[in-house]
């Protein structure tokens, strides 16, 4: 009896049958998370293969002419000239794909390791500089962007000047940290750093104004600090903002890396390895190509870490917050 | 005793040569317990004088004294809850983790704090629903939920500017009954911001009649229907003729109803 005097009792049951319906959709059976990674990887490799075959193709038909084994007696000898003839697809400029991956099995030099393991090594130092990197130019710009995010006069006066300094060339800048901070390893980190803290400072800013202001006006009026506001509301709001940033800086720290490992005199990063090829392409093209392989998959590899942790993050969240 | 005291108050927007006069030369006072709905043609500065009591702008001249202090000491005291037209959840966070947060930001114990939420829950109707997200619930539930926080440290004054504005007729009037029914039982004063002539006049002790811009207090309507208001409320007589008085201080009001 009690039950029905209560305004609203009957509205109760009208939402929770509402609520059924809603959670019996969500219920839904999901593609579990690992069936989501394996159509990932699925998509990637369809992708890379058809890349592949359409290099190939384009080779076929205007490439250099193709030879298998021209060893003379050979049991197989193959020959083929492609009817057109584009400069691009000559094995000069687009060495075939089974020359690149073949570069990486031979010997880096006479007698020495394999490409492969020459390169994994160079991978580790690059890696280790661009991690450093980044972790400091993501800590900076957050702090840039927070205090930005705070005084609208720090904004006005210095944001100009954090622009200013992503259209100096970074090979601009490299003598000067070299000659601080000597040539070496932390001069590396220091321009990847230099490289990564402008998109995590903008978005950070961006993030941290991205909270409705009413819901500012509400913690104001429970009278909490601005130390409070920025954790319970403006940090939370802003993940999604950082993480774009970050897994933007993330690729830009390995290029700053590359780059930074040049004036740094380090030859023993993806830089100098990128150097050294550099000089031979002309004799064998295979290995620079090699190597841009490699990058791009310590590239991939760093992309996908941020990813993870933004959805480790983000799905947690909720558990950290509350 | 008085719970709002507004003197003389004025409110400018802007500088010199584009100036807007938000509020002129308001009045009032609130006593504890009251319901007082601020009413008024759109823009006529409703949700200017709530904030300013709520401190959440100063006002150009005039004083405002809340519970005796002035409005900051009693922001500072915690002595209002608001309630906005949109519920403003926070969506990474679940129904109870959304009542809890004044509670955690006053450094109040997990225990105290799921405690206080859930009767807060049970008060807006709303117990079952908290480990639920935000996205999970109607329009009407989150504003319930909104209603909860504000609630939830007990504030001995609450302010919400058109907290029903967004919801459809039908939602509405249950909201109405289930914000009446709240209102008996935690004895809350509450300053509510509407333009909906029937739910000032269902809800209220008081209708505030505002003009067009410049805002001013142009009428003061004690609305005197029996309490309890229920169904029957909504068949008075006296409540038609309520609402037609209320119709008519408008009326003077210039500028068009919303
Ligand atoms: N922050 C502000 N800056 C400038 N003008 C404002 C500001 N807030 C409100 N106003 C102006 O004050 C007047 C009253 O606004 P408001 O209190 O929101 O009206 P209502 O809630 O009654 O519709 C409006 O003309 C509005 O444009
Ligand atoms: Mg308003």
């Amino acid at each position: 009896m009690t039950e029905s005097t209560i305004p609203g009792a009957l509205v109760q049951g009208a939402e929770n049958d509402v609520m059924e319906a809603l959670e019996a959709d969500v219920a839904v059976p999901q593609p579990s998370r690992a069936r989501d990674s394996m159509k990932i990887v699925l998509r990637f490799v369809v992708v890379f293969v058809l890349f592949c075959i359409a290099w190939e193709a384009l080779k076929f038909i205007a490439g250099s002419p193709w030879r298998f084994s021209t060893a003379e007696g050979a049991w197989l000898n193959l020959l083929w000239f492609p009817p057109l003839d584009f400069k691009i697809a000559s094995d000069l400029n687009m060495p075939h794909l089974w020359d690149i991956f073949g570069a990486l099995i031979q010997p880096a030099q006479r007698n020495g390791p394999p490409l492969v393991n020459v390169l994994a090594q160079a991978a580790v130092v690059t890696m280790q500089a661009a991690l450093v990197g980044f972790l400091l130019g993501t800590l900076f710009g957050l702090a840039l962007g927070t205090l930005f995010a705070h005084s609208t006069l720090l904004e006005r006066a210095l944001v100009p000047y954090v622009v200013a300094s992503q259209t100096i060339p970074i090979l601009a800048i490299a003598p000067m940290v070299v000659v601080w901070l000597k040539a070496g390893w932390w001069s590396v980190a220091i321009l990847a750093a230099y490289l990564c803290f402008f998109p995590v400072t903008i978005n950070t800013l961006r993030g941290l104004r991205s909270p409705d202001p009413r819901a500012i006006e509400l913690l104001k009026s429970y009278a909490a600090t601005t130390w409070a506001i920025l954790w319970k509301v403006r940090y939370p709001s802003a993940l999604p903002y950082i993480f774009t940033a970050l897994k933007i800086a993330v690729t830009t720290s390995i290029v700053g890396a590359i780059i930074g490992e040049l004036p740094s005199g380090i030859r023993e990063g993806l830089g100098g390895a990128i150097l050294n090829f550099n000089q031979y392409y002309a004799i064998t093209p295979p290995k620079l190509w090699a190597t841009i392989l490699f990058t791009a998959v310590v590239g991939i590899l760093f992309f996908i870490s941020i990813t993870l942790v933004e959805r480790l993050m983000l799905r947690n969240m909720r558990k950290l917050e509350g | 005793m008085s719970v709002v005291t507004i003197q003389s108050v004025n409110k400018v927007f802007g500088k010199a040569p584009n100036q807007t006069v938000a509020l002129k030369d308001i009045q009032l006072e609130i006593q504890q317990g009251e319901f007082v709905s601020l009413i008024g043609p759109s823009g006529c500065g409703k949700s200017t004088l709530l904030r300013i009591i709520g401190d959440l702008i100063t006002p150009s001249n005039g004083t405002i004294l809340v519970n005796g202090k002035p409005a900051r000491q009693a922001r500072v005291d915690r002595d209002y809850g608001i309630v906005f037209q949109a519920p403003v959840l926070f969506d990474w966070r679940t129904v109870e983790k959304n009542v809890q947060l004044p509670l955690e930001i006053m450094g109040k114990s997990p225990g105290e704090r799921a405690a206080r939420a859930n009767k807060m829950l049970e008060l807006v109707e709303l117990n079952g629903f908290q480990k639920h997200y935000p996205y999970q619930l109607s329009g009407g539930m989150q504003q319930r939920v909104s209603i909860a926080r504000a609630l939830s440290f007990n504030p001995q004054l609450l302010l919400m500017d058109e907290p029903f504005g967004a919801l459809d007729e039908i939602t509405r009037e249950r909201m109405n009954a289930e914000l009446l029914n709240i209102w008996n039982r935690t004895k809350t004063t509450i300053v509510f911001v509407t333009h909906s002539i029937p739910e000032a006049v269902f809800l209220s002790t008081r209708v505030v009649v505002m003009s067009a811009r410049p805002g001013r207090i142009i009428q003061v309507i004690p609305i005197d229907l029996p309490q309890p208001r229920d169904v029957e409320t909504r068949e008075h007589p006296r409540y038609y003729e309520l609402i037609t008085q209320v119709r008519e201080g408008l009326r003077g009001s210039g500028g068009e109803r919303e």
